[in-house]
């Protein structure tokens, strides 16, 4: 019972794990380079809810002062976030645009293909 | 291509109306959720919409591929010579406080221009990531 | 004014870079902007041997950003450890620059130019970022600047294997920073803190919980995917191989020793060496990588036959060396470890610009391509062998200090074995180095060679002068040496 209810109780970092894991194993069984790049943003996307809900507190207003609140949330793991979103989004748009770049010299973005062509040529 | 009347004029209906939202949560993010990545985004937004329903093309001549690209070191430019600035006069890098005479005063002007900054930076480079895209033929 | 500008220096190494790529991005022609940023690059040694200086001079320089005071803002934190890296890659940016500008007209494409020269501004601003910062989560952010930018710079050369090497790049990297922020964020999550200084005075409290093991070894494995240890380093030949030679050359000397020095500030200032050797194992590991890496791509640098490729392959097998003394964490490897990032630094950059000399003449780094090429090019072939010297650790080129001092460390720390190992990984090193030397001094030209001439006077200036440096750094030891035994002190002295 004790062990169900702490499982329950983190559910928030089995939702964090679960991204976490799948995104990491897209990006490594999937030859397909736009597949591997959505394996990646799902495990970078991950990330923002590890920072995220452990500065959630519960009954926490937004951090303004204001009469009679005392609880505020914690705002620094939103602002990193931000910023790790924003490195995200311009990994994505680079890696994107490297495959678009692949696609038009080498004519697919199957990794193994483009191996059978021979990289030696 | 024939471009249907409705979505033409509803475009052009929304289209003021985006940009008045990106500029409210722009400025209302000194006070509240928002501030120059949000905004930035948004009018990244008005620039697709247009160019969804008019093609690139037109959308490519109202905002310019150039003009997108040199905002995205404009932007970063303002952030950092804020920056600089509040250095010369006699602060840390980014030190708001010395930029203007009273400490509370100068962080809000401090904020401001660096959000714009930020709207700046982040609506050049959506929109040239857009025209990057968008512009390669298949 | 002037008292201003010097208690700005540690925000004005990184923002003048971060500037001039910005402004390098507006210039639409090439020689504009390769102007601006040599100009930059001459400026950033002076910077950060100023801080070198005052740092030996008067102790540790602290700098909050923004005016927010440390632990709760940014603090940039200048120690000796990190002038010293901070000097390196500075001084190797301005060395390369000059190198730059017929490397890239010959390699880049005329509108690209002015975006190689943004890239690899913004790429030194990250990687000078990563040393001055005092903030786990900014280092992040200078991690990605740095890297997103080298992504874009190899993406640049020629071959358009190039574009893979890139994406297979992008992809490890990105995987090793979200490591990175992993374990930063359960330490985060941990202490409420994210201050270099203040995580090390708490992490003590918390030093029996297994999170923090785990914070660690995210931490390590990510930065580990940055640097190419061993099993880690697949994505590294490939991207030097491919890459204009200007890039090779700057990121073999810089971009795996920065993430390096990110190790060793995690593992001995923040962690504390007990959590690092008693908790995690992570010496033994390290040892048998690090042996890995030395004796394995050794030995699959020699079957190479892209000179590029070769000596990737032998970056792989240095950065051996260089954990191996962080594994030992004894005064003498330690030592020994600073001194060969900075060697390694200094060898490899000789190397890499001499092959970049004859891509630049012959159009190829095929060692078919070479055979014959010491009577065509002499001067830039011998700073080839210089380098290589260097790399087998011959005694007066510098590759022999760090090689002492491992040694030294081996023998302190009780493995007299790791000694024999490493003459044996020195034999492999002879074995590549020795095949360049055959086919490039004792073979004909061959008919690919006709009318090639000594590479041009810019081109051969940086090499000269990193060959040179090597010889120097073998011979009159008293700066690298004597700085690297210096921040080791600070290091070790933190970990007690």
């Amino acid at each position: 019972m004790e062990f169900s209810k702490e499982i329950i109780a983190n559910y928030n970092n089995w939702v964090t794990i679960f991204l976490m894991v799948s995104g990491l194993y897209i990006v490594v069984a999937r030859g397909n380079m736009v597949k591997k790049l959505v394996g990646l943003s799902l495990f970078q996307t991950s990330v923002y809810l590890l920072y995220l809900s452990p500065g959630k507190i519960l009954g926490g207003t937004p951090p303004i002062i204001a009469e009679g609140f005392t609880v505020y949330s914690n705002p620094l793991p939103h602002v990193l976030m931000l910023t790790a979103i924003v490195v995200g989004v311009a990994t994505l748009s680079l890696g994107l645009a490297l495959t678009v770049r692949i696609n038009e010299e080498f004519g697919t973005i199957e990794e193994d293909e483009i191996f059978a062509k021979g990289d030696d040529q | 291509m024939k471009l249907d009347l409705i979505l033409r004029v509803t475009t052009k209906l929304l289209l003021p109306f985006i940009l008045m939202f990106a500029l409210y949560v722009q400025f209302h993010g000194d006070f509240g959720p928002g501030g120059g990545f949000q905004a930035g985004a948004m009018a990244a937004a008005m620039v697709f919409l247009y160019s969804i329903t008019y093609g690139l093309p037109s959308a490519q001549k109202a905002v310019p591929p150039a003009i997108a690209q040199a905002m995205i070191p404009i932007g970063v430019l303002i952030f950092a010579g804020v920056g600089v600035y509040a250095m010369f006069n006699g602060g840390q890098f980014l030190n708001y406080s010395v930029i203007a005479e009273d400490a509370p005063h100068a962080q809000a002007l401090g904020i401001l221009l660096v959000e714009s900054g930020v709207l700046i930076t982040v609506a050049g480079t959506f929109v040239s990531i857009f025209y990057a895209f968008a512009g390669r033929g298949r | 004014m002037n008292a201003g500008i010097i208690s700005n220096l540690p925000a004005l190494q990184v923002v003048i870079p971060l500037l001039g790529a910005l402004v390098c991005a507006l210039l639409r022609r090439g020689s504009a902007a390769w102007f601006l940023t040599m100009i930059i690059c001459l400026i950033m040694p002076v910077i950060s041997i100023t801080l070198l200086l005052t740092v030996l001079d008067s102790g540790p320089i602290s700098y909050s950003m923004g005016g927010w005071a440390p632990p709760f803002g940014i603090e940039y934190k200048v120690d000796v450890f990190n002038a010293f890296i901070l000097v390196l890659v500075s001084s190797i940016g301005a060395v390369v620059l000059p190198y730059a500008r017929l490397s890239v007209a010959s390699e880049v494409k005329a509108e690209d130019r002015p975006w190689f020269y943004a890239m690899f501004l913004l790429c030194l601003t990250g990687l000078l970022g990563i040393t001055i910062t005092g903030d786990a989560f900014n280092a992040f952010v200078f991690l990605e600047i740095s890297s997103l930018s080298t992504y874009v710079l190899i993406a640049m050369g020629r071959d358009r294997r190039a574009l893979l090497a890139a994406y297979q790049y992008l992809i490890l990297g990105s995987i090793g920073a979200t490591f990175y922020i992993i374990g930063v964020g359960i330490i985060y999550t941990l202490t409420g803190t994210l201050n270099f200084a203040d995580l090390a005075a708490r992490i003590p409290e918390i030093e029996q919980t297994r999170s923090i093991l785990a914070a660690a070894a995210f931490i390590i494995v990510g930065i580990s995917l940055k640097f190419a240890l061993f099993p880690l380093h697949v994505w590294l030949p490939n991207a030097y191989a491919y890459a204009p030679s200007t890039v090779s050359a700057f990121l073999a000397s810089t971009a795996t020793k920065v993430a390096l020095y990110l190790l060793i500030r995690f593992l001995f200032s923040i962690f504390g060496i007990e959590v690092v050797t008693d908790k995690l194992a992570l010496t033994d590991i390290l040892i048998i990588l690090s042996l890995a890496a030395m004796l394995g791509a050794s030995t699959v640098a020699i079957f190479q036959h892209d000179v590029k490729r070769l000596f990737a392959y032998s970056s792989v097998a240095q950065i051996g060396y260089i954990t191996l003394g962080i594994a030992l964490a004894n005064q003498a490897g330690l030592t020994g470890s600073l001194v060969h990032i900075f060697n390694h630094a200094v060898m490899k950059g000789a190397l890499f610009l001499a092959i970049g000399a004859v891509v630049y003449r012959i159009g190829s780094a095929e060692i078919d391509d070479f055979s014959g090429l010491g009577k065509k090019m002499p001067i830039t072939m011998g700073c080839l062998l210089i380098g290589g010297l260097g790399l087998i650790g011959v005694p007066g080129t510098a590759g022999f200090i760090s090689k002492w001092y491992l040694a030294v460390g081996a023998i302190d720390a009780g493995y007299l074995w790791l000694v024999f190992l490493l003459v044996l990984s020195s034999l492999l090193a002879l074995i590549y180095v020795g095949r360049i030397v055959e086919v490039v001094w004792f073979r004909d030209p061959g008919p690919n060679l006709d009318g090639v001439r000594e590479a041009p006077l810019s081109l051969l200036l940086p090499t000269v002068l990193m060959a040179a440096a090597t010889i120097y750094f073998g011979i009159e030891t008293s700066q690298s040496v004597g700085i690297a035994a210096q921040a080791v002190e600070t290091l070790l002295g933190l970990a007690k």
